[in-house]
């Protein structure tokens, strides 16, 4: 499908299945597509070509009010002149179901997103949690085959968006629908979905479940992208599991990547694979470089360590404050890094 | 959900009728006022000549092109009367705008600065005399400037003037008439404006070190520039053409433009040169209407 | 919490001051006694009852009023449309010129209108009259309802419009149940303005009426340029007390519905 906004596309020759039953997420940088790709799954914009099939059935040529989606609004989009029960209500009187079956479905949706009680309210005497379920419950109410969410949880603090991202993982599975969520929060990505769209600037880059978008990334944008990585670059070795020249020595992977030996590579490893150690390791480990302390970042949980190596380069390494009889590593300290071969991965561009 | 391809017959309806009906009495009638401004007088029904016979066909059609002429403006352009009504319609129209701009600053600023809650009532009062007529108005100032009137009464009880002086019948009460009439045209557009001025912009400035007369001539006054233009243009345009206020309140010795048209139509019956005094009228206008439709143009953009 | 500064609050009471003393004036002289102004004969109601008597004066509000309805009505229907359009139809190939047309009426002097409006009905040969008036009243007044329901309308989050449709309702549906309901209080408010607006018009009613039809400003036009007349300020003051309390009633709803009708956000 591609979507043009002028002379730009903001959706590019874009390509995708998703599957029944998932819980997709499509994640990236913002001007990146994502939720106009939302907004022309569900109706809002005409594809300039391409098509959008559902069961077979192009949605494209088809008007937002007729298409068995529905999509809950970032901004949750309740009617303010309309209760609770009405607002929840509303998509059913458009089906013209009689008053008994709405009135049933309604107290359904009260109950299961914990609504009760609620029902006479306006939306402006409800919390801000209360308003998004009250949004959930009113784009659910119709039992969609796709429900759309377009950044559903930026309005909520941090605490409250936890507990929201589980809550929604549980409704998925309890009603299997096909859920598609538009985020630009990669741990919410990362929390939720099944598989991952990283799209940027109107192409998708990586579709994967997380952990493969996480531990092999496709390219240093995504691995930079998602979480914190480290890039070491080098000249790929004749054997292609070798990297060659890097400021940190020669380095190992344990896959071969999609390259031929000889072409400026990089070799990526996460902060979290990198130990730390006084005493350098035993020689015949792979993956070894020494390196000093310069600065320290204390989250609690654990701590990221900034280190500079040989060359002067920077490598992040994070360490889990796990307690213990040790002392913790300090500033300015000198120390061996090391990482086992597959812990990392070679990426070509 | 706003791109189409084909309007529905729905949208078509919509935006046709209001559409043509503009267009049948708003622009149509200015062309008719255009011909008319090149025709003559005719001691007739209508009073005017040539009409267009259009069931007179071709030759009809180029008798009553020939008839047409210029005459009207060329009267225009000799007579110094008319030439005087309109240097002293925009002379009047341009120093009452200034005095309305100086007058309603301080008001719409002072609402935007008192608190939230009382903004509204306070716009309120400022709009209710304008939902009261402007006769009305007028009207209450007539008895207020009367030589026995009320103000005279208090000027001489406060020994200010020994002899009562005659208030009507002036340009100063012109003035009075116009500033009173048109202050919340003024007022409403700057407090619009000053009312969404981000209020932490003037802190920043003082906390820079601005004194507070240096933060509202610096950040205050230039941002509040286009409630500025836009409160002085719907001033300006319609004080131009004003007719009730200069004709309850003015002399007779100099009209203004409104006045001037009102009585080549009424009193004169001349209504080919009545309509070639509007016609000079809109044209001096247009400048300023040209700007005020690219303010409002701005304002659609918008959304 | 803001406190209004000296200059501020002397600045709003001299303005307040000068807007209402001359309507203050108007009805207290229209209570007195007296027919000069420059005496103060005592309070009484003797002109009140002398309106009752001026038949003239009784018709000439009364087609003013049936004007001013029947202006406002056919004014806020056709100035909506016109609101939905610029708001929500997009760049439709005329947009230009369309929202030239609106705007201009807003400032354009009366005279000119009045007076175009007139040689047209002369062009087209119609019998000048209630009518003539009305349709030149719903011209100017429409514009000022779409100035209204526009800003209304695009103050107006169109998300709530997309989850309407994306609910299963048509485009007329959405109009319906979620549209209109939230203007609807815009709506209002631009009938009333439309309705003064009428009431109050002189120049232009002057220009399209014909004979018979005398509107209430022409006919109080033509007893004060003579001068000041004492019946005058009760008409000017029943007149001012009725839109004042109609202004008064309009904005109390104004805010009942604005506690249900604003944002849920």
């Amino acid at each position: 499908m591609t979507k043009r906004f002028g002379l730009q596309a903001v959706v590019d020759q874009l390509s995708l299945d998703i599957y029944e039953g998932e819980f997709f997420a499509l994640l990236g940088p913002s001007g990146c597509g994502k939720t106009t790709l939302l907004r022309l799954i569900a109706g809002f914009e005409r594809p300039d070509l391409g098509h959008i099939l559902l069961d077979g059935v192009d949605l494209a040529p088809v008007l937002p009010y007729r298409r068995p989606v529905n999509m809950m609004f970032q901004s949750y989009a309740l009617f303010p002149h309309l209760s609770v029960e009405a607002n929840i209500a509303f998509g059913l009187k458009q089906d013209r179901l009689s008053r008994r079956e709405i009135a049933t479905r309604v107290a359904d949706m009260l109950a299961m997103l914990r609504l009760e009680g609620l029902g006479r309210r306006k939306p402006h005497e409800l919390s801000g949690g209360q308003r998004q379920r009250v949004a959930l419950a009113r784009s659910l109410v119709k039992r969609p085959r796709v429900l759309l969410l377009d950044e559903p949880m930026a309005a909520l603090d941090k605490k409250l968006r936890t507990d929201t991202q589980f809550e929604l993982m549980a409704l998925q599975r309890t009603l299997n629908l096909t859920f598609i969520i538009v985020t630009h929060d990669q741990s919410e990505a990362m929390t939720v979905a099944d598989r991952i769209a990283v799209m940027d600037r109107g192409r998708l880059v990586q579709v994967a479940p997380p952990a493969e978008i996480y531990e092999r990334p496709r390219s240093r944008w995504v691995a930079d992208f998602i979480g914190d990585i480290n890039l070491f670059q080098g000249r790929l070795g004749d054997d292609r599991l070798g990297v060659e020249g890097t400021p940190a020595g020669n380095l190992y992977a344990a896959s071969k990547p999609d390259a031929d030996s000889g072409t400026v590579v990089w070799l990526a490893v996460r902060p979290e694979k990198i130990r730390i150690s006084r005493e350098a390791p035993v020689p015949e480990v792979a993956n070894c470089t020494s390196a000093t302390v310069v600065d320290i970042g204390y989250l609690g949980g654990m701590s990221i360590y900034k280190l500079r190596i040989r060359d002067g380069s920077t490598v992040r390494a994070a360490l889990a404050n796990a307690g213990g009889a040790e002392r913790p590593i300090g500033l300015d300290e000198q120390v061996w890094l090391s990482f086992p071969p597959q812990a990392a991965t070679v990426l070509a561009y | 959900m706003r791109r189409r391809r084909t309007s529905s017959t729905w949208q078509r309806f919509a935006l046709g009728l209001p559409y043509a009906w503009l267009l049948a009495f708003f622009l149509v009638p200015f062309l008719i006022v255009l011909k008319i401004s090149l025709s003559q007088t005719a001691v007739a029904q209508p009073p005017y000549t040539p009409v267009l016979d259009v069931l007179a066909g071709w030759p009809g059609l180029k008798a009553f092109f020939a008839a047409l002429s210029f005459d009207n403006y060329r009267l225009l352009a000799t007579d110094s009367l008319y030439l005087l009504s309109y240097v002293k319609s925009i002379e009047i129209a341009a120093f009452s705008t200034l005095i309305l701009l100086l007058i309603g600053y301080p008001i719409a600023y002072a609402i935007a600065r008192a608190p939230r809650r009382w903004q509204p009532a306070l716009v309120l009062l400022v709009v209710l005399p304008f939902w009261t007529s402007l006769l009305i108005r007028i009207y209450a100032w007539m008895n207020i400037l009367q030589r026995e009137g009320p103000l005279n009464n208090v000027l001489t009880a406060l020994n200010v003037v020994s002899e009562p002086p005659a208030w009507l019948a002036s340009d100063t009460a012109i003035f009075i008439g116009v500033v009173y009439s048109y202050l919340p045209f003024m007022v409403l557009p700057l407090y619009a404006t000053l009312e969404k001025l981000d209020e932490s912009l003037m802190e920043a400035a003082a906390d820079l070190g601005a004194p507070r007369w240096k933060i509202f001539w610096l950040v205050t006054l230039p941002l509040s520039s286009s409630g500025m233009l836009a409160g002085v243009l719907l001033c300006f345009i319609p004080i131009v053409g004003e007719f009730v206020i200069p004709d309850l309140l003015g002399g007779s010795q100099s009209p203004m433009i409104g006045q001037t048209i009102w009585m080549e139509f009424f009193s004169n019956r001349d209504w080919p040169v009545a309509s070639a005094v509007a016609v000079v009228l809109v044209c001096l206008l247009v400048t300023p209407l040209i700007i005020y439709q690219h303010q409002a143009m701005r304002l659609i953009e918008r959304d | 919490m803001r406190r209004l500064s000296g200059v501020n609050i002397s600045a709003l009471v001299l303005g307040m001051a000068f807007l209402y003393l001359p309507i203050a004036v108007l009805v207290i002289y229209s209570f007195n006694a007296s027919r000069l102004v420059a005496v103060w004969g005592g309070w009484s109601t003797r002109w009140y009852a002398e309106l009752l008597n001026d038949r003239p004066l009784i018709e000439a509000a009364t087609v003013s009023l049936r004007l001013a309805v029947a202006a406002a009505t056919v004014a806020t229907i056709l100035g909506t449309l016109a609101a939905l359009a610029l708001a929500r139809f997009g760049r439709f190939r005329g947009r230009l010129p369309f929202a030239a047309m609106i705007y201009a009426p807003l400032v354009m002097p009366e005279v000119i209108t009045g007076l175009s409006l007139l040689l047209l009905f002369v062009t087209i040969a119609v019998d000048r009259g209630f009518w003539t008036v009305a349709i030149a009243h719903t011209t100017t007044a429409m514009c000022f309802v779409t100035v209204i329901v526009q800003s209304r309308l695009s103050d107006l989050d169109i998300s709530l419009e997309e989850a309407a449709a994306d609910l299963g309702a048509s485009p007329s549906r959405t109009f319906l149940a979620v549209t209109l309901p939230l203007i609807a209080p815009a709506i209002a408010a631009a009938w009333m303005l439309a309705f003064a607006l009428s009431l109050d018009d002189l120049v232009i009613a002057s220009f399209t009426t014909g004979p018979g039809t005398t509107t209430l400003p022409i006919r109080i036009y033509s007893e004060v340029r003579l001068g000041v007349k004492p019946e005058m300020n009760a008409v000017c003051t029943i007149m001012v007390a009725v839109v004042g309390v109609a202004v008064i009633i309009a904005s109390g709803l104004a805010k009942l519905s604005a506690g249900r009708g604003e944002a849920a956000r």
